[in-house]
């Protein structure tokens, strides 16, 4: 199984572009990295153009944005995870020899609205019926989970800074970063607060976004690139969708189940990882991916990022596109942005801060509070 | 938000008065309620009632809040363990943010959670208030 092309649009408030330009753009420029395009299928990962648009049938609505019809697909909900599960619904498609290559989309539309729209919609992502009944934001839920790492771990608010500053300092070398500025600490701590304890310069930008990966077998693979990256292992883990009936809000079941699993098929532990592109929609979430991928134990994460691990030139650098904090996060797009920015640092061609030489890369993409989970390995 | 009758009076047990689940094979007490229990998977659990004072583990104030909670902002959102182990995420209510911490004792309160509009569907459910120790 190979990753044959990549195309990616400029995250941004595209208030003149609606699903279907914004997918032009990013297979636009797919077409433009392959020898060969005539994608089978197309799988489209997607948070919320049913709650926020009134749109199902997206796969439809995308085939015709790129000349495609007649090619049978379907979109992937999971969330803010939506596009790493996409990817792994392609991944089945091809290994299953149903198909030879298959076409995954990300897209998110999330600027069209006021914030409290947007932030209503993405509290579907938690339980409806005992969350967000009372009101609960899904940042407010990041919030109980980050006071609650702080207060076991003792961390400072300070030090929960340095992870954002990091991302900014990434994501202003990448041109499809939706914040390109550069931040500190400072600058972070003196954000307006969302959900005390997360502020602003915690948490990812409103954006929208579209990325697309063409999967292909070992039998076509060659035709379509000069350059082909192998996927070698795909993990899917869920944890409840609560959190008050979870074992241990800081040690995230979800990561942990889909980490293994991938590691597993790949062959491969968190060791052999040189670049890797992990889900931070906001710090928290950063700190507990890291621990759940196995990068770092349990509440250690923060001690070592204040130590400057994890940055660009350490094995593994984390988030050299700025992660979510920076690169941005159209929810259900963000996971096929992660395999794309992966395949092209493996290929030595990320337009932004680049790994070097690398040989395995992996990418890691949540829905919810760690809630549905998929991690990807690719292999030089 | 769509609300309906017959969503709100299914979800009584829980909201009004605190009910969870326990599993009749490893004897877990959970809330909210499910039809199996997430921990050793059996299919067999029953409704139980749970008690109504606990302590904070974890709380947020919440600043930006989704359509139709305006009013209530700031919001206060909590962890809550109970007495018997059991956690329960709810509304704080009749405290000030900067009161709230963690190991705050506090007890259970019926109280409305959403109106769909002056005229329309009223949600009640749990919230918790500061206890006496």
């Amino acid at each position: 199984m190979f990753v044959t092309g990549v195309g990616m649009a400029k995250i941004d408030r595209h208030y003149d572009k609606g699903f279907q330009e914004l997918v032009h753009m990013a297979v636009k420029n797919l077409v433009n990295d392959v020898k060969l395009f005539s994608p089978e299928a197309i799988v489209v990962g997607n948070m919320m153009s049913s709650s926020l648009f009134q749109q199902d049938s997206l796969a439809a609505l995308v085939a015709d944005a790129i000349g495609l019809r007649g090619r049978g697909g379907f979109k992937v909900e999971a969330a803010c995870g939506s596009g790493g599960h996409a990817i792994a619904a392609g991944y089945a498609l091809v290994a299953s020899g149903l198909y030879n290559q298959v076409l995954v989309i990300g897209v998110e539309k999330m600027s069209d609205y006021p914030t409290t729209t947007t932030t209503a919609a993405l509290a579907q992502a938690a339980d409806f019926e005992h969350e967000a009944i009372y009101g609960t934001s899904f940042v407010a839920l990041n919030a109980l989970v980050m006071r609650l790492y702080m207060h076991r771990y003792e961390a400072k608010r300070e030090d929960l800074a340095i992870w954002p500053v990091r991302m900014h300092e990434h994501g202003s070398q990448n041109p499809y970063a939706q914040l390109r500025n550069k931040i500190t600490v400072e600058d972070v701590l003196k954000s307006a607060v969302i959900a005390d304890p997360i502020r602003l310069m915690d948490s990812s930008p409103i954006g929208d976004g579209a990325a697309a990966v063409l999967l292909a077998s070992e039998d076509v693979a060659g035709k379509i690139s000069d350059t082909p990256i192998q996927i070698v292992g795909v993990g899917m883990g869920s944890d409840g969708l609560d959190l008050a009936s979870r074992e241990d809000l800081l040690n995230p079941m979800s990561v942990r189940i889909a980490a293994e699993k991938a590691y597993k098929m790949a062959g491969v532990g968190p060791r052999d990882i040189d670049v890797a592109e992990i889900h931070d929609a906001f710090t928290i979430t950063a700190l507990l991916s890291i621990e759940g991928l196995g990068f770092a134990e349990l509440g250690e994460s923060w001690k070592l990022i204040k130590d400057g691990r994890f940055a660009a030139g350490d094995k593994p650098s984390i988030n050299l596109s700025g992660g979510l904090k920076a690169r941005g996060h159209p929810v259900g797009a963000t996971g096929v942005y992660q395999v794309a920015e992966i395949a092209m640092q493996l290929r030595g061609d990320f337009p932004g801060v680049k790994v070097g030489k690398a040989d395995y890369g992996l990418a890691m993409n949540t829905g919810g509070v760690a809630t549905l989970t998929t991690v990807t390995i690719l292999k030089r | 938000m769509r609300m309906s009758p017959a969503r709100i009076w299914r979800e009584r047990g829980a909201r009004y008065r605190l009910e969870g689940s326990k599993c009749r094979k490893c004897g877990r007490v959970f809330y909210p309620p499910k039809p199996a229990c997430p921990y050793c998977g059996s299919l067999e659990v029953e409704k139980v009632e749970l008690p109504k004072r606990g302590k904070v583990i974890s709380y947020t104030i919440e600043y930006t809040v989704p359509e139709g909670y305006r009013h209530l902002a700031p919001l206060i959102i909590a962890l809550i363990e109970l007495e018997n182990g059991v956690k329960v995420l709810a509304p704080l209510t009749d405290v000030k943010p900067d009161e709230v911490y963690i190991g705050m004792p506090v007890e259970a309160t019926l109280r409305r959670i959403w109106e769909e509009s002056d005229e329309g569907l009223i949600v009640y459910g749990i919230k918790f208030t500061p206890a006496i120790p």
